[in-house]
């Protein structure tokens, strides 16, 4: 275990010594970037809709007191939405999708022996492929959070509102008030953090794969709960360190 | 030129090679034989450094890989060109994409150039109009000699073929055989081919290397190999329904 955090931490040393030209990188984070954003928008966009309408009817559920205003609930619902749901729920969805198609991608490379291939022509195989998809998911994993946002609130607008739980006006006035917009940066700091984790995390198992098929399912299978294990510690250390008073 | 010494490598407790020693002359392909699981890829991988010795040394032409730094390293490693045994082809890539590779990512040429040298490269080893498809798309023999035509783009000074011919027909085997062997000495090239196939032995085998069990055995060219007194080479020479029959002629 201990062994294992060192040589993750050797990893992450090698993604910047001896880097290929930036012109090189610049097509290869285009190509990631299309990859992912794109790859998940449909569904980080369907889960996260979802999850704001499900978040919707439970809190109205909850307020059985006749003293709280409906629009406490919408209220409710952006908080939670904002703070955890969208950076943290997407994260996990996001491991599942994107990190274990990255530490599958390069499992496969590794018994192929195209990592060896790049490395036999002087390329620091491990800036080469793994840089890219760090840097692509830090810039793609916060709009899809943002994404998920808005998705999030429209789920819980069209569920409370088509259900007559919550009245259009009192949704969109709950919405608005005592916003603070420090939850926002909150959020995109959690989502870039997780990005992070998650995609250097899936290419670490996935680059150091050895033997043969069953193995690349072995690490594909390892990214995704090492990664969300990650992402559920760093989730609860920044709260402590950001929210606590 | 490569001159090697005492290269050893274990893996746990298990040795692989054992002092292994040798020169690969310049020109020719310099073949490293033996039978399956003797440590031929093991050895072939601790000279181009993708395995890192235990202990010993490689020289290419009088620069120590193991013992330079970083830049020196890189610079070697950039004359180098390598077929695997499986091809390595990058399957994200086409055939075009693939051959290009190396002069994308190491050379300043321009768009025209590249293309013309792939062109060319792709013409040497037999492939014509297949620039745009991908390597999934392509048979196992094609693979071979996408992956023989990525390895000399760049003008290698140095190739290394792991077992080129394994898995081809005997016809393709001996032309990529010959295609090795002609690029070597059209180029002047340094090239070592590990092969445990005695087709290509007797067709190219000027200079040939025989491990058994991790040690270098036996050293000789392929008009000594069938009277080398060794009794390990024998077994492997003569394993070999025709080479047999030859023998008892
Ligand atoms: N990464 C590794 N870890 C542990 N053992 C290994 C590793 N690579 C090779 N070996 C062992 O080293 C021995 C030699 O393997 P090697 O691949 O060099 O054989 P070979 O001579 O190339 O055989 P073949 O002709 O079948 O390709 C084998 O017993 C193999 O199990
Ligand atoms: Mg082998």
């Amino acid at each position: 275990m201990i062994k294992e955090i060192g040589k993750y931490f050797i990893f992450l040393g090698h993604l910047f010594i001896n880097r290929e030209t930036f012109k090189t990188y610049y097509k290869l984070i285009l190509d990631e970037c299309i990859s992912i954003g794109l790859g998940s928008l449909f569904l980080v966009a369907l889960v996260s809709t979802f999850m704001g309408a499900v978040t919707t009817v439970q809190t109205a559920f909850n307020m059985v007191s006749e003293f709280i205003p409906d629009y406490v609930i919408s209220q409710v619902v952006r908080e939670m939405i904002v703070l955890e749901l969208a950076p943290t729920i997407i994260a996990v969805i996001y491991a599942g999708k994107v990190g274990s198609s990255m530490a599958g991608g390069l499992g496969t490379m590794r018994i192929t022996e195209q990592i060896d291939a790049l490395e036999v022509m002087g390329i620091n195989s491990i800036s080469y492929l793994v840089l890219p998809k760090i840097i692509a998911s830090i810039l793609m994993y916060p709009l899809l959070v943002i994404v998920a946002g808005v998705c999030g609130m429209l789920g819980g607008y069209l569920a409370g509102t088509l259900t007559g739980i919550i009245s259009p006006n009192d949704y969109v006035y709950g919405l608005r008030t005592s916003y603070n917009e420090f939850t926002v940066v909150f959020a995109l700091i959690k989502s870039v953090v997780f990005a992070f984790l998650v995609s250097s995390i899936s290419s670490f198992r996935g680059y150091y794969t050895q033997g043969g098929a069953l193995e690349v399912g072995v690490s594909t299978t390892q990214a995704v709960t090492t990664s969300v294990i990650a992402v559920l510690i760093a989730d609860y250390l920044l709260a402590q360190l950001l929210l606590s008073k | 030129m490569i001159k090697i010494k005492n290269i050893t490598k274990s893996f746990g407790n298990k040795l692989v090679l054992s002092e292994v020693s040798g020169v690969f002359e310049k020109g020719k392909p310099n073949l490293i034989i033996g039978a399956s699981g003797t440590g031929k890829s093991v050895l072939l991988k601790c000279i181009v450094g993708l395995i890192r010795p235990d202990h010993g040394q490689v020289f290419y032409d009088g620069r120590d890989f193991y013992d330079s730094d970083r830049v020196t390293r890189i610079e070697v490693r950039r004359e180098m060109g390598m077929l695997f045994q499986g091809g390595a082809l990058f399957d994200s890539k086409t055939v075009e994409e693939n051959v290009r590779f190396p002069l994308d990512v190491l050379t300043k040429m321009t768009r025209p150039e590249k293309r013309d040298r792939v062109n060319f490269c792709l013409k040497r080893v037999g492939l014509e109009n297949v620039n745009s498809k991908m390597p999934s798309e392509i048979s196992g023999g094609m693979k071979k000699r996408v992956g023989i035509a990525r390895a000399i783009v760049n003008n290698p000074n140095y190739l290394f073929c792991d077992e080129p011919n394994s898995g081809l027909d005997p016809q393709t085997s001996i032309l990529i055989d010959e295609l090795i062997q002609d690029i070597s000495e059209d180029l002047d090239i340094t090239t070592i081919v590990v092969t445990h196939d005695m087709n290509s032995v007797m067709g190219i085998g000027e200079k040939i290397m025989f491990i058994y069990k991790g040690r270098n055995v036996w050293v000789g060219n392929n008009r000594d190999i069938t009277h080398s007194g060794v009794k390990e080479l024998d077994d492997f020479v003569f394993a070999n329904k025709v080479m047999n029959s030859l023998r008892n002629h």
